[in-house]
């Protein structure tokens, strides 16, 4: 079954965004990475992880929403069919942080794409991104943190829709960044977000 | 000819009636080869061009001169394939082009939060209705459905959305890209639905038409195509006044004029494949050509007022369908609401 929904479901994301990919100063590469971009629309993940090439989407795992993806049949089916690491927003922890919870699922294969802005966005500024990557880059410091700047798809499906209009939309994959040493979150994640809308002027 | 067609006629009555009336004729074969040939030689001469290390012609030149023969051959090709196979492909072929372009359309304007359902609508409602209309032949309602109705539907249904701000800009720019990029591309494959009449001149009147209307489909794409091409060719090689700088700084009053000249002269060539008379079909070529200058003049200073060069670039490596059918666009309805007044048979 999932032989044949996932390509179908990949499809569907690619033609309902239009989506281009370019990788800027980066290349495709199945080593282990965690992909951060801005987060306007619930297509965010699909279409981002549809957007890479077969070999890495087999091994990139979306970060979502718990609430939102386990709400209904639907929902939770495609959450797995994407193999999406469901993150309870409500119930963070300090002992069983989600942090760990994602490194423990990766393991040393799987790479990762997450929202940090935590929420979906709907004005034309990002937000101040949540320390959630930062202590991704402490824990490991030897993953490659690639930023992604997603363009027009908040056009495609808004917050508070749920029909999408096929416009285009452009996918950017930029340069990886890592945690320099003695480098402090706030400075961190300044350098995140400017690497993510560089891609947006870019 | 007449006699050609006749006994094409009778032949055909003797016989078992067919199921299926063959879209092509004769006539139109043989301008659709001469076509596909003639494109085929030009994107040979093209390839030899690129390949030769010192010419005296500038590459980007000749690299635009690739571009244009390949989009053309690709758009000839599948126009030959679906006519092959049935006026309800060719119609859905034309749909997919203008959701592509409408998609590439509303994509460079800015809209608001508040014209998503609008879009949502024009997209899967309006679009595949008229194209629908038009495989049906309903001319009383394909040709007011989006002027009139689209055109109420789309400020009524922003103003339920409670979002007023530039409220007659948006809705203006959605009726807009509607009407270009689906309204006036459908009148293209309407062609094919036209039922008309020629003019003989030992009778001295008019008579049915036994021809197949996708010659004259195809007339009519591949005048527009020559007229693209004979612009840019006097453009360049006579081009002395510019005709507005700020909107495009390569279209020049001579290219208006020796295409729009030179393409009523090559519309007398392929005169055969249509209803028309020789001046008829001169006379049709030459207001295509008028249309299509101007609606790539418009595409280019709506270009202009968004900021980008091509449509195509908008998104990256998108091939920019807008781009190529602008002409296309602006020519369509006025071709055929000429031939009908014209060569209507009813």
């Amino acid at each position: 079954m999932k032989q044949i929904t996932v390509p179908f479901l990949v499809l569907l994301a690619k033609a309902l965004s239009g989506a281009t990919v370019r990788w800027v100063d980066c290349q495709p590469d199945i080593c282990q990475r965690v992909y951060f971009a801005n987060h306007t629309s619930h297509l965010d993940a699909l279409v981002l992880w549809a957007s890479l090439p077969k070999p890495i989407r087999a091994r990139t795992r979306p970060v979502a929403a718990a609430d939102y993806w386990r709400g209904g049949p639907v929902r939770r089916y495609m959450a797995r069919a994407f193999n999406a690491l469901l993150i309870d927003r409500k119930k963070i922890k300090i002992r069983n942080s989600p942090i760990d919870m994602m490194l423990r699922e990766i393991g040393d294969t799987q790479s990762l794409i997450v929202f940090p802005e935590g929420g979906r966005n709907h004005t034309d500024q990002m937000k101040p991104f949540k320390s959630g990557l930062f202590y991704l880059a402490k824990k490991r410091p030897d993953l490659e943190l690639v930023p992604v700047y997603i363009d027009n798809l908040n056009r495609v499906m808004p917050k508070g829709e749920f029909l999408p209009v096929p416009l285009l939309s452009c996918i950017s994959i930029g340069a990886p960044i890592w945690l320099e040493s003695g480098e402090g979150k706030n400075d961190f994640l300044k350098r995140a977000e400017a690497a993510v809308l560089k891609m947006k002027d870019h | 000819m007449q006699h050609f067609l006749a006994t094409f006629q009778n032949t055909a009555a003797a016989e078992t009636p067919v199921a299926q009336p063959a879209l092509l004729d004769f006539w139109t074969t043989v301008m659709m080869l001469g076509v596909l040939v003639g494109l085929t030689i030009l994107l040979v001469i093209g390839q030899v061009l690129k390949r030769q290390p010192e010419s005296n012609f500038d590459p980007a030149i000749i690299r635009n001169f690739n571009k244009r023969v390949i989009t053309w051959l690709t758009i000839c090709v599948l126009l030959v394939m679906s006519l092959l196979f049935n006026k309800i492909v060719t119609v859905v072929l034309f749909a997919l082009i203008s959701l592509w372009a409408l998609r590439e359309f509303i994509t460079m304007t800015p809209t608001r939060r508040g014209d998503h359902g609008t879009l949502f609508w024009l997209i899967v409602g309006f679009t595949p209705f008229q194209y629908y209309m038009v495989a049906m032949n309903y001319y009383d309602l394909y040709t007011i459905v989006i002027p009139v109705y689209a055109s109420l539907f789309i400020p009524g249904r922003i103003a339920f959305t409670g979002d007023h701000k530039r409220f007659l800009e948006r809705s203006a720019k959605i009726q807009f890209g509607l009407l270009i990029c689906v309204y006036a591309l459908s009148h293209t494959p309407a062609l094919l639905y036209l039922d008309l009449v020629y003019w003989d001149s030992e009778a001295q009147k008019h008579l049915p038409w036994t021809g197949k209307t996708a010659g004259l489909l195809f007339y009519f794409i591949v005048v527009v195509q020559v007229s693209d091409m004979l612009h840019f060719v006097w453009d360049r090689l006579a081009g002395k006044h510019i005709i507005a700088p700020a909107v495009n700084s390569t279209k020049t009053w001579e290219g208006v004029i020796g295409a729009a000249c030179c393409t009523a002269l090559f519309g007398m060539l392929i005169q055969f494949a249509t209803p028309f008379t020789w001046y008829g079909a001169g006379f049709m070529a030459l207001v295509i050509s008028v249309m299509a200058s101007s609606g790539s003049m418009t595409m280019s200073a709506i270009k202009r007022d968004r900021g980008v060069k091509d449509y195509g670039t908008l998104v990256q490596g998108h091939a920019g369908v807008l781009d190529r059918i602008d002409s296309v666009c602006f020519a369509a309805p006025i071709f055929f609401h000429a031939t009908r007044f014209f060569l209507n048979a009813n």
